[in-house]
């Protein structure tokens, strides 16, 4: 019964697509952030005049649910923007299609997905961070802490957040780097003493360097975009990258299977790894996916780049059922269960 | 009340035929096997106790209900499948349900949304000229009092001119001063216009006051059809006696063709009185002559035990003699009070005034 | 369904019905089957059908919705649901109760005022409760230095909660409590009992219900809603939130139906109850009573005075301090005042689109809901054909007052996306939004507009009929004129809903049709609470400016309508 109707309305979608837009228009979905978003669309309009960008942006947690529910039926042509870790989960699921964008060469082997052609290819690096707040610190007489081992001190009891990683995709990245870093078993070890200084778990990457910066909490530990952007406003904060190394992922793009938009979607990976995209990438990001195009920022040290680990991105897929079950055995009811 | 040329303001009216109509309500047998002839111009009554299946009668004429079986006529038309706005009829009920919203005027042009405007303001006007509340029309039915929102109600139903007019309880919110007067109002206009006019009434009075034929109504079944005097004086079945009017029964044995034991008494039968074996007698009070002058037929002594005042009329409670513990009542007019004088007196049941309920 | 139902389409009858009527009456209830069908019905099944499946990777069917019901985490989560939501109505029904009994039964000045305060909470997304409590005892809070501890976790969702349930207790208890009769409280007077006993032996036996109603509701409200948790919470989790996040952050959509349908239950259980008792106890109060008035206590009444000044003082705090802080430039660093968190960037989830699309979405809301809700409500009620279809609409009316917001939204998701389903293509816009809204604030929409239908006239439409005036016009001349008070009244009560709902919304939207609430809550997610604040704030004073101009409208109505709404017959 279902058929007949869906025909129809298929025939008038298509209709009204063919009859409205000359141009292709691509639906993308992207975690970007916002204010980025219309420079990258008016680039790349700029440089494809036949095709006209939809985008469709939430969080990083939000789109990969949207992505996955729609698994059945994808409504998206292409994601220009994602975490890499949860294009991987749709790699698994077979939502994506390969593709060799034509400056796939210039991209650095970390930043791109291992297979040939692969089925996401990088743009840029974001990378965990601490907030620190010194008039907070100073009114409380915390000292700063330099690294990830430091923020266990019990002088920071209830005085830090940080994401929690079963929503947000900056908390899976901590912990999964914690454990990459330290080893599996020192990992928990460490999270279960980071635990007791823990003030709140919350849901998004960002949020914790709002809350540092308001002081609320006076140590967040988000990723490093927000840092900078809060502290060029003026925040009083002290960006802090732990010597241990930062867990970092990549931001990236890749063409959902099966899009009638194929051809387009193309269009749009070639665009994202291009050194034309790439110019847009360094205003916001430190490090990108093509080696020796980007900018050192003011807020951020030198070696910014060198200081991130290494991330084993199939690993952290690959394991992420299980470190959040083990996660949220561990820590979630915090106030109840004291962890051993 | 302008009553000059008020035939022209109605259809001439058409009869109106219930046949074999039933109606269940779940496993309550509203109207069983109901059939009702109503001549054209007629003013039929339904009448009897709440329950008794007249409503229901009337809603299934009106097409709000709709019967299980049998069929309903309009004039010639079988109207019993047919939608309410398709049956023409005119409906006044006992909350009068007039639009609190809409002014008289509008209320009665309400049915008139057919016509033209110059017509329905016409007929507007005949229509309150008919009920006599010419100066009211700008009114809202709130402003009105009881009497007058009947007519209100009254005007809207006759507006379209319907060939049946339909009435339910239509005096029942009224205190009774106004109701006597407004029944004889209505009973003149519906005479004056024509209108066939079935009216379904709890109230006998008002059913004997303005019937023309009295359906009386229990069970679900019609007891007797007939003009309110035959209902009054013959009644067909123990119920239609004892619903109408008041009455006495005396509990009887055959004891030869033209006489029944009562107790102690032979009574005397009129010789229409059938053959039952047993049963009880019927008598209406005012039947009974209490001491008469000539001398009559089923002649009984009795005591009185006590005598109600009702202005013109008295009602007497009595035992006989010969039948202690059973009493009986008789009416009598005031005027006579000084004659009967003592306690002990006599009675007479005429033969005729008996009627027999196997 | 519809094979088996007697619909006279084709008996002779309705071939003499006016087209017009029969599109009106058998058109209309048809169309309102298919919208309960697909807008109640099949959302709720498709809920049942996503929890019990067993695909890869998204936490349903029974294997691990054993898991889920056996494991601690859960019992946490059950435990803490329960704590809250038993200590919110501990908290808020007696509260209400006496606030309700200041207004109804004492003589204390100012109530309209004080009814117009307690309304507050109705007029908001239960977010910001919750943001002006870490504004007030967070760690930088105003009044941190008065408690203990920072505002995050139990009692802070225990206040954000009581807040925000408050008027939907008093609701309940106000109309309860101003059902009195007099003549009970003279005869109590009269034999000498005192007014502990009156109180006792009258007031409470004819208000326990309500009593009851009202803390089923507080219940259910507190244990579904995920917004003040969200806010306040810290790491108090409860089921609603587990439930939000399941769908929202880790993508496990059978987990998040099963904790759906674990939040149905309290609320099928207190409907069930509530129905239950409402067939044993019936109507105390018959047609006669006679309207109780207060005497004069100026003990009772300074008493009774002190408590609502002290209620409507802490909800003038905490709605103040929203406020407030939604203009401070950077708490709590910069506290001068500025409108820089009204100018939503465009990074904050949405900005003035998203409250364009509040308002678009409530008026809509506001305006089919009410046309299709009151015109079902008169089908069902005034037409009596189709009896079967009438049982159905009904039954299906009233569903939607058992099933939280949060469920009907997860249900929206499972059905709108089936395979196959030819609907799909309304999933993230406008008109399922509307819908969805509509669903799940028609029954107290429908009973509003039922209960004014009631009080009509029943022989009204059988008078129409006789006048062979087509029951279209006459719902239109008639009908709608004498209910447009009440009309008025469900097309505010579904405007203020639908400008303060999250929790069906917050998983039907597309970033075109982001709601203001929603940005709310995705602001405050995102650290951003200045601006979730002022996003609160604005959706505030919408809500509070249409209702007084609704008010306001509906007063002139009753002026112009007085000639026939007040004139007593006169006898």
């Amino acid at each position: 019964m279902f058929k007949p109707l869906a025909l129809v309305a298929a025939v008038l979608t298509a209709f009204s697509v063919n009859a409205f837009a000359a141009k292709t228009e691509l639906t993308v979905y992207t975690a970007l952030e916002a204010e980025q978003l219309k420079s990258y669309k008016q680039a790349f309009e700029k440089a494809n005049p036949d095709v006209e960008i939809k985008w469709v942006r939430d969080s990083t947690g939000i789109i990969t649910a949207k992505l996955l529910a729609e698994k059945a039926r994808p409504q998206a042509d292409a994601v220009w923007g994602l975490a890499a870790s949860s294009l991987a989960i749709l790699d698994q699921q077979g939502m994506l299609q390969s593709y060799a964008p034509q400056d796939l060469a210039k991209i650095g082997p970390n930043y791109r997905d291992a297979a040939n052609p692969p089925a996401w290819v990088g743009m840029d690096v974001w990378a965990a961070t601490i907030c620190f707040n010194t008039l907070e610190a100073e009114k409380q007489g915390l000292t700063k802490p330099v690294s990830w081992q430091d923020l266990t001190k019990p002088e920071y009891k209830g005085k830090i957040v940080m994401p929690n990683p079963a929503s947000s995709g900056t908390g899976f990245l901590d912990v999964s780097a914690w454990l990459q870093t330290f080893g599996e078993k020192q990992g928990w070890a460490y999270m279960d003493a980071l635990h007791q200084n823990i003030g709140q778990y919350v849901h998004s990457g960002s949020k914790p360097c709002k809350l540092a910066a308001a002081g609320e909490f006076p140590i967040g530990i988000p990723f490093e975009y927000p840092a900078v952007q809060l502290k060029r406003q003026g925040a009083p904060l002290d960006i802090i990258l732990p010597k241990e190394g930062l867990g970092w992922e990549i931001e990236a793009t890749a063409v959902i299977k099966g899009t009638p938009h194929e051809a387009a979607a193309k269009k749009l990976a070639d665009f994202s790894a291009s050194p034309a995209a790439m110019e847009l990438y360094k205003e916001n990001f430190a490090v990108l996916a093509q080696p020796g195009i980007a900018k050192p920022q003011t807020e951020l040290p030198a070696d910014y780049e060198q200081r991130l680990i290494k991330n084993d991105f199939a690993w952290a897929s690959k394991n992420r059922d299980a470190i959040l079950t083990e996660w949220r055995k561990r820590y979630d009811g915090k106030s109840e269960k004291v962890a051993q | 009340m302008n009553s000059t040329n008020t035939a022209t303001l109605t259809q001439p009216g058409v009869p109106m035929r219930v046949r074999n109509v039933s109606k269940r309500f779940g496993a309550f047998k509203a109207l069983d096997n109901v059939s009702l002839e109503v001549a054209a111009g007629e003013l039929v009554c339904l009448l009897g106790p709440s329950g008794c299946g007249k409503t229901t009668l009337l809603r299934c004429i009106a097409g709000l209900e709709r019967q299980d079986d049998g069929h309903l006529y309009l004039g010639d038309r079988d109207v019993s499948e047919l939608a309410p706005q398709a049956r023409d009829y005119g409906i006044l009920f006992q909350s009068y349900a007039l639009f609190p919203n809409l002014t008289v005027e509008a209320n009665i042009a309400y049915g008139l949304a057919g016509r033209n405007r110059d017509g329905a303001r016409k007929r507007v006007v005949q229509m309150l000229e008919l009920v006599g509340l010419t100066d009211s029309e700008k009114k809202f039915p709130g402003q009105l009092s009881g009497g007058q929102q009947q007519r209100v109600a009254l005007a809207r139903a006759l507006a379209p001119a319907p060939s049946l007019l339909l009435l339910d309880e239509p005096m029942s919110a009224l205190d009774a001063r106004v109701r006597e007067h407004l029944c004889t109002h209505l009973r003149q206009l519906q005479r004056s216009l024509g209108i066939t006019t079935l009216m379904v009434t709890h109230n006998q009075d008002e059913a004997m006051l303005m019937a023309d034929r009295i359906a009386v109504m229990n069970n679900g079944k019609v007891e007797q059809y007939a003009t309110p005097q035959d209902i009054y004086d013959k009644p067909a079945t123990p119920f239609v006696a004892e619903f109408v009017g008041q009455g006495n029964w005396l509990p009887f044995q055959r004891n030869s063709d033209s006489h029944a034991q009562v107790g102690g008494l032979s009574i005397r039968l009129a010789a229409d009185a059938g053959r039952a074996a047993s049963g009880r007698l019927f008598c209406r009070p005012e039947a009974i002559s209490v001491n008469p002058v000539l001398h009559q037929e089923n002649l009984f002594a009795a005591r009185v035990r006590e005598i109600t005042f009702l202005g013109n009329r008295c009602r007497m409670r009595f035992e006989l003699n010969q039948l202690p513990g059973h009493a009986l009542t008789a009416e009598v007019g005031t005027h006579e009070l000084p004659r009967l004088g003592a306690q002990d007196i006599f009675v007479a049941l005429p033969p005729s005034s008996l009627q027999v309920f196997a | 369904m519809a094979a088996h139902m007697a619909l006279p389409l084709t008996g002779k009858q309705s071939a003499q019905v006016p087209l017009g009527d029969r599109i009106f009456v058998l058109g209309g209830k048809l169309f309102l089957l298919l919208l309960l069908g697909v807008a109640v019905l099949m959302p709720l099944l498709a809920i049942f059908w996503r929890g019990f499946s067993a695909e890869g990777g998204q936490g349903g069917g029974w294997v691990a919705a054993r898991e889920l019901v056996t494991s601690d985490n859960f019992h946490w989560l059950v435990g803490n649901s329960l704590n809250v939501s038993l200590s919110v109505a501990a908290i808020v029904v007696p509260l209400a109760y006496l606030f309700a009994y200041a207004l109804q039964r004492t003589l204390i000045p100012g109530k309209r005022i004080w009814r117009g305060l307690s309304l507050l909470p109705l007029m908001a997304p239960s977010m910001l409760p919750g943001i002006a409590l870490v504004y007030l005892f967070g760690n930088q809070g105003v009044l941190r230095g008065l408690v203990a501890d920072n505002i995050y976790g139990f009692w802070g969702i225990v206040l954000g909660e009581a807040i925000y349930t408050f008027p939907h207790a008093l609701m309940i208890l106000l109309s309860a409590l101003s059902l009195a009769d007099a003549r009970l409280f003279d005869a109590a007077s009269s034999m000498g009992a005192s007014p502990f006993k009156a109180f006792r032996s009258i007031t409470w036996p004819g208000t326990r219900q309500a009593v009851f109603a009202a803390f089923c509701l507080v219940f259910t409200l507190t244990i579904t809603d995920f917004g003040v948790p969200v806010v306040v919470g810290g790491d108090y989790q409860v089921l609603a939130l587990e439930a939000y996040k399941a769908v929202v952050g880790q993508q496990q959509f059978g987990r998040g139906a099963l904790i759906g349908m674990v939040l149905l239950l309290p609320a099928l259980f207190s409907f069930g109850v509530d129905a239950w008792l409402r067939r044993q106890h019936g109507d105390a109060m018959s047609g006669r009573a006679q309207v109780f008035k207060p005497l004069s206590s100026k003990g009772r009444d300074g008493c009774y005075l002190a408590i609502v000044l002290l209620i409507c003082a802490a909800l003038l705090l905490v709605f103040g301090m929203a406020v407030y802080s939604s203009l401070v430039k950077f708490w709590p660093y910069n506290l001068s005042l500025s409108l820089n968190h009204y100018q939503f960037s465009d990074t904050a989830g949405g900005g003035w689109l998203a409250y364009r699309n509040s308002v678009t979405m409530a008026l809509c809301t506001a305006l089919i809901g009410s046309a299709v809700i009151f015109t079902g409500a008169y089908l069902m009620e005034k037409t009596n054909g189709q009896k079967r279809l009438n049982l159905a609409l009904r039954m299906l009316s009233f569903v939607p007052m058992a099933v939280p917001g949060l469920v009907l939204g997860l249900g929206y998701v499972f059905f709108f996306n089936l395979p196959g389903n030819p609907l799909h293509v309304f999933y993230g816009t406008m008109t399922l939004l509307v819908v969805c809204t509509i669903a799940h604030y028609l029954t107290t929409a429908h009973m509003t507009a039922t209960t004014a239908l009631r009080q009509l006239d029943s022989e009204f439409e059988a008078a129409a009929l006789s006048l062979k005036a087509p029951l279209y016009r006459h719902y239109w001349r008639v009908t709608l004129p004498i209910c447009l008070p009440a009309l008025l009244d469900i097309v505010r009560y579904l405007f203020v809903s639908a400008m303060t709902t999250v929790s069906a919304a917050i998983f039907l939207y597309s970033p075109d049709t982001i709601l203001a609430a929603v940005a709310v809550l995705n602001m405050d997610d995102a650290g951003n609470v200045g601006g979730a604040a002022a996003m609160s704030t604005l959706i505030l004073f919408t809500s509070a400016g249409v209702s007084l101009l609704l008010a306001w409208a509906s007063r002139g109505v009753l002026r112009r309508s007085q000639a026939w709404r007040q004139g007593a017959p006169a006898q």
